[in-house]
C-alpha cells in the first residue's frame, strides 16, 4: 500500500508494506545513502535519522508510524559543496576513518545541538552513547561536535557571513 | 638513510641520478629497450611487482592524469596519502589527479592491503614512478623547447623555461611514452623542496562520506539489482539436512532460492523482503550437528595441548641464567572480533560469461583467484573491483560475502546481486583474531640491567585469507566442498603469531620460541596487528614487572635497554609530553602506565603514556589522559598518522578493557553488540594527544597497526600501578577486574 | 474547668514532646582518625564486599560516571528527593571519621554520626535486623574503599517533612528493632535467604506496598509495590508470572538478569542484578530459594497451568512480517501489529534464525501478563541498557520513534496477542503519567 512520507521536506509516496523499516525505504526506494545498515537491532546507531526533533534508529522504525511526521536524513543537512554546520565541523576535524558510522553520528549530534546549544563534554558523551564507532574516531567526533556547537553559536550571533566554505 | 631503499638526496647526487635515469629512458624510447640490461638492484616498493611506469601513471591527450594503485582505501586515508605522493613528484595539484584503486582489470597486483604496508609498497612505488614520469616529461620538453634540462621547471602539469615558454604534459606525452620500465633510482624531490608531502591535506574521501554520496559497496545499485541473504548453518560444520522452500517461495518479492549443498540463499526484489524470507527459510531448514567446540573456560589449555610446530626465532647466549632476580609470567588473550560496524557486503553480476564482483576485500587479485577456483572458471573471466566498505581491521567477512555474491550471481545470469550479511552472521562467522598465550621469563643483574630473556608464544595462524576456495566460507559448504588451505605461519622478520615476539631491547642473552599450532577449533585469520598486539602486551607488561624487580622507573628502564636512537627519541618524547613522573603519587584509584614498541621491529615506532582510574566496585577502567609519540619515518600526511594512532589507541582500549568472543560447545554465542560489547562514548579516554616525529630524510614506515600493542600494555601497566595487582589475562573487563581487585 | 483541661493538655503535650524529644535525641559520636585500610582483616573486608553487593549499596550511593560510593544518586519519594550520601572513607564528606559503633547505629537506628535522623529512604528498617558481625564486615569493606571528595546535594523534601525530627516520629511508628528470627521448619538455605532478603537485600522496600506515610504495610509483605515509576511485581501468590518462580529460575534472574520463562531484568531492578552478580553465589541461591517460596507451594494445579502457559507461548504464531505490499491495515499508523512487525519482530520472533540475543517469550513475561501496563510502557519508551563495558541485553527505547498513540496501540496489541488476559483499561493514562514524570525530571535537570 502507499505510505506518504516527508523526508527532508520533500513529499514521497512509497509503495511498500507499512511495516517496512524506514532504513530500507530510504536506501533502496529513495536512493538516499546516508543512513547505513549496521545491526538492524537498534544497538549501533549507524541508521540514525531524525523524526521531528528526535534521533531514531531507522532500522526499527516502520514507515507506518511516520505519516504526518517530518523525517530528516544526512542528505537534508547539506551537500559536499555546501555542508551543514555539523558536516563542516566533521570535515574540519577530519572526523572519520572508514566513515560508515559518521552519518548516524552527525544526525544524533544534530538532535543534541538543536536542544542544547552549549552541551558540556559529559553531555555530549552521554548523548552519543547509543552510536558505535569501530575505527576509534571517537575523540575527533567529540571535537567536531564541540566545534559545530561553537560555530553555530558564532554564526547565530553574527550577521550571516559570506558563504561558509569548508576546506 | 637506508641505502637500498632510496638514494641519498643531495642536490648533486640527485642530478647525477636523474641524469642516469634519463639516459636510459632515452634509450628505451629509441627502441633499444631490449638492450637494456636487467636491473640488478631491486626496484623500490611495489615497482618490483609491476615495473612498467604506465602500470602506475597514465597521462591522456587532454592532460588528465590517472594514478593506479593496487592498494585499497580501508578508511586509513591511503587514497589521500598516495595522491600526495603522486602530486608531489608530478608537480601537479592533487585534485587534478584521478586515482584508481584495487581493480583486477586496471591496477597493479599489489596483493593485500594489509600489514601497514601500503605506504612502504604502493606509496614508494607511486612516488618513484611519478618522479620518473616527470623526468621523462623534462627530457621530452627539453627536446621540444630546445633548451637543456637544468633550465626547465615542472609546475602545474607543465614544463616551463626560464623565459616563460612551456609545454603541457598533454602536449609532450604520446603513444607509448610511459610504457617503459622503471629504474631503481628516482629523481625524488629533496625534503626541503617538498610542497605536498608532509602537508596535512584533508582526506579526499571525507566530504562524500559525510554528505551521503554513494561511497561504499553498500551504496551500489546497478539497474535491476536484486537483494540476497544467505542462511548460514546452525553452527560450524553443520550440514543442511532437509528443508522446505514452499513457505519462502510464497512470500512477496521472493525471486528465487539458490542452493548448492549446504549453501543456501534467498533472492528477492526488496531488501526487507529478502531479510524476511531468510527468516522464514531458517524456520524451514534443519541442520545436522557440527563438531563440538572446545570449552571456553579452558580454551588456552586446549590450545596449548594441540600439536605445534616449534621454531626458535632468536637464540643468543645463555637465556636460562638466573641473575640476581628472575621472574616468570604467563599472559593470554581471548579470541577477538573485527566486528565491523557495517556487515560485509558485495555486489556481483554474471553476464556474457564474465563475472564482475564489487567487493571491499583487502586483496582483489587473491579474491579473484579464489572465486575462479570455486566456480571452476579461468581467472580472466572474473573482474574484481574494490569498493569501500565499513572498516575491516584485517581479514573480516569481506571475502566471504564476495564469494556468496559470486555463487548467487553465477546462478542468476544477467541479474546484479547484492548480498549483505546480517549482524549475527558477521559476529558469528567472521574469522576472529586468534586466542594466544605467551610465557616470558627474564633476569636482571646486580646493576638492574636485563641479562636474560626467554619468551615463548603459542598461536594459531593469523592468515587464512584467500587463498584457496576453501578459505571462502561458502566454499566449505558446497555440495562438493573445498577444504580450507593448510594453515601456515607467516615467517619472520614480519611474523604472524610471533610478530614482535623478539624483544627490541638490548639483552645479552635471549631466546624466543614460536609454537605454531595448525589446528583451529575456532575460525581465525588476520586481525589488525596480528600477534603483535598480544606479544607487545606481554613484553611491555613484563618490562614493567622487571623494572619493578630492578627498582627502576619504567621509562628509564626501557631507555637503559634501547639502543636505536629513533626508539629512544619516541620514548623520550612521549614521556616528556605526558609529564612522566613515576615518583609522584597518583590520586587514590589512579595509576600511570607507559609502553613502547616498534611495529614488527621494522615499521613505525610508537610509545604511549596514559593514566587511568579503576573503580574496584564496578570493575570499570576509566582512561584519563593518553599521550602518544610516533615515528613513521617521512610523514606524508601527519594528520593521517595522528588519526591512525588515535584510532589504534581507542580501538585497543576497547579490545583490552572490554572485548572477548564467547562460545558454548555448539556455536559462537557473541552474535551482536549485546553479547559482544565494544567501547562506547561514555567510556572514552578524557583526551588523546598524538605527537608525530617527522623524519623527512627517512623512508615511509607503516603506521596503521603501530599503536594497538603499546596502548594495551600501557593500560595494563597503569592498572597495576592503580591497584597493586598485575592482570595478565586479556581483556581487563569489568567482571575480571572485579574478581581481581574487588576487595 | 476549661482552663484546667487546657493546662493539663499542654502539660501532657509538653511532657510527651519532651519525652519524645529525649527519646529522639542522639548524641554525636566523636570523630575518629580514618583507619588505615591495612588495619582491617582482608577476610572480613571480603565478607563485607559480598554483603554490600547483596545490599546494592552502590546503587543509591553512586551516580553514573562518578566513582562508586561517592554519593549523589537521587532517590525520588512521594515526599521529595533525597540524595544518596557519600559513603567513601573521606573523613569530611564521607564516613571516614565514623567509628564502627557510629556505623552500626546508622544502620540500626537511622541516625548519622553527628546524631541527625536519616530519612527512611535509607532502608534501616531492614538493616536493623542484621547481625553485628555482618554490619562490621560491611563497615570494614566501606572503610577500605578509595576516599572521594564529592559533595552530596542536600535533600529536597517538602515542608514539614524536611524537619528531620519527623523521621524520628516515623521510626517511633514503623521501625521495629530486633534480630532476624529463623524459621526452624525451613532449611538452612531458605533461612539464609530469608535473612539476606529481609536485611541487606531489603527486597520489600520495593516489592511490598507502602502506606500513606511511606512505610511498608506489614500485612501485605511482597504483595507488589512501586519503584521509580515502575511496578515492582508481587512476589507472593499474587505474582503475575504465568510460570511460577522456581529457585532455579529466580537464581538465573537474580544472578544473570535473564530467565527464559520470565524474561530480562529491566528498570530499577537492573542495577540490583548487576550487584548480585558480585555477591556470593551461594547467597544468591539462598535468596532465590526464599523468593521462589513466596509464590506458594508447587501443586499439580499450578504446574499444569505453567505447562499450559509455556505451550501457549510457544505455539502462538508471531506476526513475522510476511511482506505483503497490499492489505487492509488502515489506519496503519496506529496498527499495533504493523508496528510490532516493523519495530519488534526482528528480535522478538521465535523459532527463526539463531537467536541474536535470547528473546523473551512475551507470553510468559510478567510485564505483559501483569495488571498494569506500566513496565511494558517503560521498557518500550526507554529500552534496556547494560552496565558500561559489559555484556548485557540491549533493547533500544522507542520514545522518539513512536507517538503516544502508537505506543499505546503497540502495548495493547502485545497484551492481546500474547496473553489471554483482559485488555488494560489504563494504557493511555499510565503512559501520560510516565511521560509527565519524565518531563518533570528532564525539566528539573535530574536523572539526566
Amino acid at each position: 500500500m502507499t505510505v506518504v512520507l516527508n523526508i527532508n521536506s520533500q513529499r514521497h509516496e512509497v509503495d511498500a508494506d507499512p511495516a517496512t523499516p524506514l532504513l530500507y525505504v530510504l536506501r533502496n526506494d529513495l536512493k538516499l545513502n546516508g543512513a547505513k545498515f549496521g545491526c538492524g537491532l537498534g544497538q549501533c546507531g549507524a541508521c540514525t535519522v531524525l523524526v521531528e526533533r528526535e534521533p531514531v534508529f531507522s532500522c526499527l522504525t516502520p514507515i507506518a508510524v511516520l505519516e504526518g511526521r517530518r523525517v530528516r536524513t544526512l542528505e537534508g543537512l547539506g551537500t559536499a559543496d555546501k555542508p551543514g554546520p555539523l558536516q563542516a565541523a566533521f570535515i574540519k576535524e577530519q572526523a572519520a576513518q572508514c566513515g560508515y558510522c559518521i552519518p548516524g553520528m552527525i544526525l544524533r549530534a544534530q538532535a543534541l545541538l538543536e536542544k542544547n546549544a552549549s552541551p558540556t563534554q559529559a553531555q555530549i558523551r552521554d548523548h552519543m552513547q547509543p552510536n558505535l564507532c569501530r575505527c576509534g574516531t571517537h575523540m575527533r567526533i567529540l571535537r567536531a561536535i564541540d566545534r559545530a556547537a561553537k560555530d553555530m553559536k558564532t554564526a547565530s550571533a553574527t550577521p550571516p557571513a559570506p558563504t561558509e566554505t569548508a576546506r | 638513510m637506508t641505502k637500498a631503499f632510496m638514494p641519498p638526496l643531495s642536490r648533486r647526487a640527485l642530478l647525477a641520478g636523474g641524469g642516469a635515469v634519463i639516459v636510459s629512458f632515452a634509450l628505451t624510447r629509441h627502441g633499444l629497450a631490449q638492450d637494456a640490461a636487467p636491473a640488478k638492484t631491486k626496484l623500490p616498493g611495489d615497482l618490483s611487482k609491476a615495473p612498467m611506469l604506465d602500470s602506475w601513471i597514465g597521462i591522456d591527450a587532454q592532460g588528465g592524469i590517472t594514478v593506479f594503485t593496487g592498494k585499497a582505501e580501508l578508511g586509513q586515508g591511503i587514497k589521500t596519502a598516495l595522491l600526495q605522493c603522486a602530486a608531489e613528484e608530478l608537480k601537479v595539484a592533487p585534485d587534478t589527479i584521478t586515482l584508481v584503486t584495487a581493480d583486477t582489470a586496471r591496477t597493479p597486483n599489489e596483493g593485500y592491503t594489509a600489514g601497514s604496508h601500503s605506504m612502504q609498497d604502493s606509496g614508494v612505488a607511486i612516488r618513484c614512478a611519478a618522479a620518473q614520469v616527470r623526468a621523462i616529461m623534462m627530457t621530452l620538453a627539453a627536446a621540444k623547447l630546445g633548451v637543456s634540462e637544468p633550465d626547465l621547471t615542472a609546475r602545474d602539469g607543465a614544463i616551463s623555461t626560464k623565459n616563460g615558454r612551456s609545454a603541457r604534459y598533454a602536449e609532450l606525452v604520446s603513444g607509448e611514452a610511459l610504457h617503459v620500465a622503471a629504474q631503481p633510482m628516482s629523481p625524488l624531490t629533496p625534503p626541503k623542496e617538498l610542497k605536498v608531502i608532509g602537508e596535512e591535506m584533508p582526506r579526499v574521501d571525507i566530504p562524500g562520506k559525510l554528505t551521503g554520496k554513494p561511497m561504499y559497496v553498500q551504496d551500489l545499485r546497478p539497474d535491476g539489482m536484486l537483494h540476497a541473504r544467505v542462511l548460514r548453518p546452525s553452527n560450524y560444520g553443520a550440514r543442511l539436512a532437509y528443508f522446505s522452500t514452499d513457505a519462502v517461495r510464497a512470500m512477496p518479492g521472493v525471486v528465487d532460492i539458490v542452493r548448492d549443498g549446504s549453501f543456501i540463499a534467498v533472492v528477492a526484489q526488496g531488501e526487507f523482503q529478502a531479510i524476511n524470507a531468510v527468516n522464514v527459510l531458517a524456520q524451514n531448514a534443519h541442520w545436522s550437528d557440527g563438531p563440538q567446540l572446545p570449552e571456553q573456560r579452558t580454551i588456552h589449555e586446549t590450545l596449548m595441548a594441540l600439536p605445534s610446530q616449534d621454531s626458535t626465532i632468536l637464540d643468543k647466549g645463555d637465556a636460562a641464567q638466573s641473575g640476581v632476580k628472575r621472574l616468570k609470567a604467563t599472559y593470554t588473550r581471548p579470541y577477538q572480533a573485527h566486528a565491523s560496524i557495517g556487515p560485509s557486503c558485495a555486489v556481483a553480476l554474471w553476464q556474457d560469461d564474465r563475472l564482475t564482483v564489487w567487493t571491499h576485500s583487502q586483496g582483489v587479485y587473491p579474491l579473484r583467484d579464489s572465486i575462479a577456483k570455486m566456480l571452476a572458471l579461468p581467472p580472466e573471466q572474473i573482474h574484481c573491483i574494490h569498493a569501500e566498505g565499513s572498516g575491516c581491521y584485517g581479514h573480516n567477512a569481506a571475502d566471504d560475502v564476495a564469494g556468496d555474491a559470486a555463487l548467487i550471481a553465477k546462478a542468476m545470469p544477467g541479474k546484479p546481486i547484492r548480498v549483505q550479511w546480517m549482524r549475527e552472521d558477521e559476529h558469528g562467522w567472521e574469522p576472529f583474531g586468534p586466542a594466544m598465550q605467551t610465557q616470558v621469563e627474564a633476569a636482571v643483574d646486580t646493576e638492574g640491567k636485563l641479562i636474560a630473556w626467554q619468551f615463548e608464544v603459542w598461536s594459531n595462524t593469523h592468515s587464512m585469507r584467500p587463498g584457496g576456495p576453501g578459505n571462502l566460507l561458502a566454499g566449505q559448504y558446497l555440495a562438493q566442498p573445498f577444504q580450507p588451505d593448510a594453515p601456515k605461519p607467516i615467517p619472520q622478520p614480519e611474523g604472524g603469531g610471533d610478530r614482535n615476539a623478539i624483544p627490541i631491547y638490548a639483552i645479552p642473552n635471549a631466546r624466543v620460541v614460536s609454537h605454531f599450532t595448525p589446528d583451529m577449533p575456532i575460525r581465525v585469520s588476520a586481525l589488525r596487528a596480528l600477534g603483535a598486539y598480544h606479544n607487545i602486551f606481554t613484553t611491555e607488561s613484563f618490562m614493567d614487572e622487571m623494572a619493578d624487580a630492578a627498582g627502576a622507573d619504567p621509562v628509564a628502564f626501557r631507555l637503559a635497554h634501547l639502543q636505536d636512537p629513533r626508539a629512544r627519541d619516541v620514548v623520550t618524547r612521549a614521556a616528556k609530553e605526558f609529564g612522566w613522573n613515576d615518583k609522584e603519587k597518583a590520586p587514590a584509584g589512579w595509576g600511570r602506565g607507559f609502553a613502547f614498541a616498534r611495529y614488527k621491529n621494522l615499521a613505525a615506532y610508537c610509545a604511549v603514556a596514559l593514566d587511568l582510574h579503576v573503580d574496584r566496585s564496578s570493575g570499570i577502567i576509566s582512561l584519563g589522559r593518553v599521550v602518544a609519540a610516533v615515528d613513521s619515518g617521512q610523514a606524508v600526511n601527519p594528520d593521517g598518522i595522528r588519526n591512525q594512532i588515535e584510532g589504534a589507541i581507542v580501538q585497543s582500549a576497547s579490545w583490552t578493557t572490554v572485548e572477548e568472543v564467547t562460545f558454548d560447545r555448539e556455536r559462537i554465542t557473541s552474535r551482536d553488540w549485546s553479547s559482544y560489547p565494544i567501547l562506547r562514548f561514555p567510556a572514552l579516554p578524557q583526551s588523546v594527544a598524538v605527537h608525530v616525529i617527522d623524519r623527512p630524510e627517512q623512508p615511509f614506515l607503516g603506521t596503521g597497526e603501530a599503536g594497538q600493542g603499546p596502548a594495551a600494555a600501557a593500560i595494563a601497566n597503569a592498572f597495576a600501578r592503580a591497584t597493586g595487582t598485575r592482570m595478565r589475562q586479556l581483556p581487563l573487563s569489568p567482571p575480571r577486574v572485579r574478581s581481581a581487585v574487588a576487595i | 474547668m476549661l482552663a484546667r483541661i487546657i493546662i493539663t493538655l499542654v502539660i501532657v503535650l509538653v511532657v510527651a514532646f519532651g519525652g519524645f524529644y529525649a527519646w529522639a535525641w542522639h548524641s554525636e559520636i566523636p570523630a575518629e582518625q580514618p583507619h588505615a585500610a591495612s588495619s582491617f582483616d582482608p577476610a572480613i573486608v571480603a565478607k563485607g564486599a559480598k554483603l554490600a553487593a547483596v545490599g546494592s549499596c552502590v546503587v543509591c550511593h553512586s551516580t553514573a560516571g562518578s566513582p562508586s560510593y561517592a554519593g549523589g544518586y537521587p532517590v525520588k519519594t512521594p515526599f521529595g528527593t533525597i540524595y544518596g550520601t557519600n559513603i567513601t572513607p573521606d573523613p569530611e564528606i564521607g564516613i571516614g571519621a565514623w567509628s564502627a559503633v557510629a556505623f552500626r547505629r546508622a544502620m540500626r537506628e537511622g541516625v548519622d554520626r553527628r546524631g541527625r535522623h536519616l530519612y527512611p529512604a535509607f532502608p534501616y528498617d531492614h538493616f536493623t535486623h542484621a547481625t553485628d558481625s555482618d554490619l562490621d564486615a560491611v563497615y570494614a569493606y566501606l572503610m577500605t574503599r578509595a576516599p572521594v571528595r564529592q559533595e552530596t546535594p542536600p535533600p529536597d523534601v517538602v515542608f514539614p517533612l524536611n524537619i528531620r525530627l519527623f523521621a524520628a516520629g516515623w521510626k517511633l511508628l514503623f521501625l521495629h528493632h530486633g534480630g532476624h528470627v529463623a524459621d526452624t521448619s525451613q532449611t538452612p538455605e531458605w533461612n539464609r535467604g530469608a535473612y539476606l532478603a529481609e536485611t541487606f537485600g531489603h527486597c520489600g522496600a520495593c516489592h511490598t506496598p507502602r502506606n500513606a506515610l511511606g512505610a511498608e504495610k506489614r500485612g501485605e509483605q511482597y504483595a507488589g509495590g512501586t519503584a521509580e515509576g515502575w511496578t515492582a511485581p508481587a512476589l507472593n501468590a499474587a505474582s503475575p508470572a504465568p510460570v511460577a518462580w522456581t529457585p532455579e529460575a529466580a537464581f538465573n534472574y537474580l544472578r544473570h538478569g535473564f530467565d527464559r520463562r520470565h524474561g530480562h531484568v529491566a528498570g530499577p531492578m537492573r542495577p540490583v542484578v548487576d550487584d548480585l552478580a558480585r555477591a556470593d553465589e551461594g547467597d544468591v541461591r539462598a535468596i532465590a530459594t526464599y523468593i521462589a517460596s513466596l509464590n506458594g507451594v508447587s501443586t499439580a494445579d499450578n504446574q499444569g497451568k505453567a505447562a499450559a502457559a509455556v505451550q501457549a507461548a510457544q505455539s502462538r504464531e508471531l506476526p513475522i512480517h510476511k511482506g505483503e505490499t497490499t492489505g487492509s491495515a488502515p489506519p496503519a499508523g496506529n496498527d499495533g501489529a504493523a508496528i510490532f512487525a516493523g519495530a519488534c519482530a526482528t528480535c522478538h520472533h521465535q523459532g527463526g534464525r539463531f537467536p541474536v540475543s535470547r528473546p523473551v517469550e512475551l507470553g510468559l513475561s510478567s510485564i505483559v501478563n501483569g495488571g498494569s501496563p506500566r513496565n511494558l510502557l517503560q521498557i518500550v519508551l526507554d529500552g534496556i541498557h547494560p552496565a558500561p563495558n559489559e555484556r548485557g541485553h540491549i533493547m533500544p527505547g522507542f520514545s522518539g520513534t513512536l507517538t503516544d498513540e502508537q505506543i499505546a496501540a503497540l502495548a495493547d496489541y502485545v497484551r492481546s496477542h500474547f496473553t489471554d488476559k483482559p485488555k488494560w483499561d489504563d494504557t493511555e493514562a499510565t503512559l501520560n503519567a510516565i511521560r509527565q514524570n519524565k518531563n518533570f525530571d528532564k525539566n528539573s535537570g535530574k536523572n539526566s
